[in-house]
């Protein structure tokens, strides 16, 4: 804390009093993708300091590098102006940064004041002092304005209480710097509030916020600096009182969203993919698909737009043929589809671009190739055995067709960035040669430029006579992609828009239909926010 | 050549090395070792454990693990034994038939096939662990293996000319160009199995189902059928191995195979298979099992103590792992470190600062 250090650190132009915190010219590598290059973020006393950028922008790498979560490759981190080193989280701990995951880290089979204190129980005589746990939980929920019952068990709780209890967790410690990642992404409109509530006091007590969410109006309401990165880099740097929405999409996107979307006119053609009646029950009552009607004519971009838990991951479940408890009818080319699996679904032409790619779409232990072949291999059989010039040749064409960047067909899949694993995912469906082909969420976790590869990929094939069938939570994105759009919620079709008819509000308040008035409000800005995003 | 490629090489190649340092070693304290005969015991005792390392890295390719075939080479032996001394009663016609020789070898894979089937089907249908499936397996084997002949070893399995089941020791002492049908056995096993994995379409699923089953799955493969298959397989090569061992034994010992599953995983984990399924070669688990092999043979040729055999075979077992994963994890850093000199090179042009105050 002396001056005499201070003049030694090289870049400080706060000369005057210590940044709480600083990462200073990082620069992290992750296998196959470069995840932070050169970047210097500092966390001003007392302020909320946003993090703003779209998936993959390195926001959560960079919060993860504070918190001691992850390693540098190159560069620093500095408290006060010193230099420290933080290899865990318990590390970071004990120089007062505090981090609160967007993934829930509560162990939810344990109470409350279990999660609160646990790894730091209080103990006394070798035992734990309960009831000094409970009054200090019981003061801290209550400067939370929480009416939580510190002996419920976690999973007995509402997501936003859980929410809660993991800010309260964090607060446990002595924390003067606290990392929220998505703080909002599961409160109510009123716990949203009541959380802008704590950060005001927090502030007020001299602890440093850094401040991460996709949700632009929330960030200019709480936020006093904001950050910009994009792929990898700080863009933007500005006082949140100066600037607008716009332009922090501007910064974050690097170009007017508009440019993203490619989308060529083309003809439709015949009715290519019915789907009748389809119905799935829901584990101990009620529907995850209910009744759900549906065509798909050739040459059409159908897009499937709601929130989440709707029905539209299922809804291409069953049409893909993973679901066989699911009822209804399905016919292709006026031939009606039995109920055995995917590979018949396959083989008869209806295939899946899953939303997950990690856990769905590729097999990490496979190469590129061999990933990219798994589901048509009976196309390059020879007699009984797998001809290697006619995998080789599909492999080459869909790299070159999709603009794959691989420096070898043989190189692990991991090595690939996100946008080009799902890339190969696309090849890997395309590759079955079919008919009608859903993509579920084909461009999360991806980069701008991908996204809008991704796009011109899906007008190409529409063109071609593919019928294409599209989940996106991206409003923009449904909107602009899109023939026809379908809107579900509670697992029924509660609308159908045709392109010229369709408007955001339209399609938010389809998607609705059926929630309660509360949890319609909450739910509608984040879908809305979320549909600003990209 | 890519960088993957040659650390593919080296991984292997490493195997290989370790395989020639302990020939060597052995070759210059044993004067013995390297003689041609030696060299013949060393490859029949090793075709044991390949031919059952080979129908286990089928398994642990796909995620999975097969206790039972120890179990299993146990309890087809005896039943060769069974059907070869005292045939198949048909009590409804009150006659005894004696299959042909050929039929006692049938019927065996076909029976050791079944059990893997039994496994498999307890597997994929009703979502045991295959560790506790085949566990139990082990048991149940075992035990089956006892009942046939009250726990007595059925001897002398020669057969009787008039009944033509005759020539069952053929396939455990007999030869083709000088080398034992056993040696044989594992090298066709070895290039089948070869050929399955890398180049048919049940290979590519084994592997996939292994990495991630459910991407697996939504690719259409048939998950369940391919587990299914494997422990078939399985199954299958503990069935050789059974009557490879009553026929070289003429008799048929219901204790035979004890621990036999766990010297096929040591094999097929030397080999550089992971237990977590998705990676691995045929080719591994051969030089696997070859390494078992060469310690076995070349510690008893020194003398060394069974004990001590088995606390050696077990830290070259656990130092091999350990060495694996040293060098997945040097070969992360490196290939980190080179992307990131890449990055380091280029000029950095596009960060546009606005400052604040």
């Amino acid at each position: 804390m002396s001056a005499g250090v201070n003049a030694t650190v090289p870049g400080t132009d706060v000369a005057s009093v210590p940044l709480p915190m600083r990462a200073e010219n990082i620069t992290k590598v992750f296998p196959g993708t470069t995840a932070l290059e050169d970047v210097t973020f500092d966390v001003h006393p007392g302020k909320v300091n946003v993090l703003v950028g779209e998936n993959g922008a390195g926001k959560s790498t960079l919060m993860k590098i504070l918190a001691g979560v992850e390693q540098p490759t190159r560069g620093r981190v500095l408290m006060d102006g010193e230099p420290v080193q933080l290899p865990s989280v318990t590390a970071a701990a004990a120089h007062g940064v505090g981090i609160i995951f967007q993934e829930l880290n509560l162990c939810p089979n344990l109470s409350v004041l279990d999660n609160l204190f646990l790894a730091q129980e209080i103990v006394r005589g070798g035992t734990i002092d309960r009831k000094a746990q409970r009054q200090r939980a019981l003061e801290l929920l209550d400067r939370l304005e929480q009416d939580i019952d510190p002996d419920e068990i976690v999973s007995n709780l509402r997501i936003g209480q859980q929410q809660i209890v993991e800010i309260a967790k964090a607060l446990t410690r002595d924390v003067r710097v606290l990392i929220m990642d998505e703080p909002t992404s599961a409160l109510s409109q009123t716990e949203v509030e009541g959380l802008f509530r704590i950060i005001d006091d927090l502030k007020a007590r001299g602890v440093s916020i850094v401040y991460i969410s996709h949700k632009l109006d929330e960030l200019l309401q709480v936020g006093d600096h904001i950050t910009v990165l994009r792929d990898g880099r700080v863009v933007a740097h500005a006082v949140a009182t100066d600037v607008d929405v716009p332009w922090i999409i501007e910064q974050m996107v690097g170009r007017t969203p508009a440019s993203l979307f490619t989308r060529s006119e083309h003809e439709q053609g015949e009715v290519l993919l019915r789907v009748e009646d389809v119905t799935l029950p829901r584990l101990g009552g009620g529907y995850l698909l209910d009744h759900v009607h549906l065509e798909v004519h050739a040459g059409e971009i159908l897009g499937l737009y709601g929130l989440m838990g709707a029905g539209r991951t299922e809804l291409m479940e069953v049409l893909a043929g993973v679901r066989p408890e699911a009822s209804g009818k399905i016919w292709l080319d006026g031939k009606e589809l039995g109920h055995s699996g995917v590979a018949d679904r396959i083989d008869s032409g209806v295939v899946l671009v899953p939303e997950d790619r990690k856990t769905d779409g590729l097999v990490d232990a496979l190469s590129v190739a061999h990933n990219m072949v798994l589901a048509s291999l009976k196309r390059y059989l020879n007699r009984f055995y797998l001809s290697a010039a006619r995998e080789r040749s599909a492999v080459d064409q869909m790299i070159s067709d999709l603009s794959v960047r691989v420096s070898d067909r043989a190189q692990p899949i991991t090595s690939l960035s996100g946008g080009n694993q799902q890339k190969v995912v696309v090849a890997k469906g395309l590759l079955t040669e079919p008919r009608v082909l859903m993509l579920d969420e084909p461009t999360r976790g991806i980069d701008v430029g991908a996204k809008s590869e991704i796009f011109q990929i899906m007008s190409r094939l529409a063109g071609e006579g593919f019928g294409i069938l599209f989940v996106s939570s991206e409003l923009k994105e449904v909107l602009a992609m899109s023939d026809r759009i379908l809107v579900l919620s509670k697992g029924a079709i509660t609308a159908e828009y045709s392109r010229d008819e369709a408007s955001e509000e339209k399609l938010v308040a389809a998607s609705a239909v059926g929630h309660g008035p509360a949890a319609t409000h909450h739910k509608e800005t984040q879908a809305m926010t979320g549909g600003v995003q990209a | 050549m890519t960088r993957t490629e040659l650390a593919q090489l080296l991984l292997r190649g490493r195997a290989v090395l370790a395989l020639v340092v302990l020939v060597v070693i052995f070759g210059i304290l044993s004067p013995t070792f390297l003689q041609l005969t030696n060299i013949e015991i060393l490859a029949k005792q090793t075709a044991i454990n390949a031919i059952l390392a080979i129908g286990m890295t089928f398994v642990i390719l796909t995620g999975g693990i097969d206790l039972s075939v120890g179990s299993l080479v146990g309890l087809t032996a005896m039943l060769a034994g069974l059907l070869i001394n005292e045939g198949l009663e048909a009590s409804a016609l009150a006659v005894i038939v004696y299959p042909h020789t050929w039929m006692v070898l049938l019927i065996s894979l076909a029976a050791g096939t079944l059990v893997g089937a039994v496994n498999g089907f307890i597997i994929t249908r009703f979502n045991v662990a295959p560790f506790i499936a085949t566990l139990g397996m082990l048991y149940v084997a075992r035990g089956a293996a006892g009942l046939l002949n009250n726990g007595n070893t059925f001897p002398n399995l020669v057969g009787r000319e008039e009944l033509g089941n005759t020539g069952f020791s053929e396939l455990g002492t007999g030869e083709l160009f000088g080398i034992s049908w056993a040696i044989w056995i594992m090298i066709a096993f070895a290039l089948a199995a070869w050929f399955v994995t890398t180049r048919t379409p049940f290979g590519r699923a084994v592997y996939a189902v292994g990495g991630n089953e459910r991407s697996a799955e939504l690719s259409g493969v048939r998950v369940r059928r391919t587990k299914m298959l494997v422990y078939m397989i399985s199954g299958f090569c503990a069935a050789t191995v059974g009557l490879i061992i009553a026929s070289q034994l003429v008799a048929a010992h219901p204790a035979t195979g004890v621990f036999f599953e766990l010297n096929a995983i040591a094999a097929v984990v030397l080999g550089g298979t992971s237990l977590a399924g998705g990676r691995g070669t045929i080719v591994g688990t051969l030089i696997g099992a070859f390494v078992i092999g060469v310690l076995t043979v070349g510690l008893n040729q020194l003398g060394v103590s069974s004990f001590w055999q088995q606390v050696i075979k077990g830290v070259v077992i656990v130092l091999a792992l350990i060495i694996d994963q040293l060098q997945q994890r040097a070969e992360r850093r490196l290939a980190l470190q080179q992307q990131a000199a890449q990055i380091g090179a280029s000029p950095d042009s596009t960060t546009t600062t606005t400052s604040d105050s």
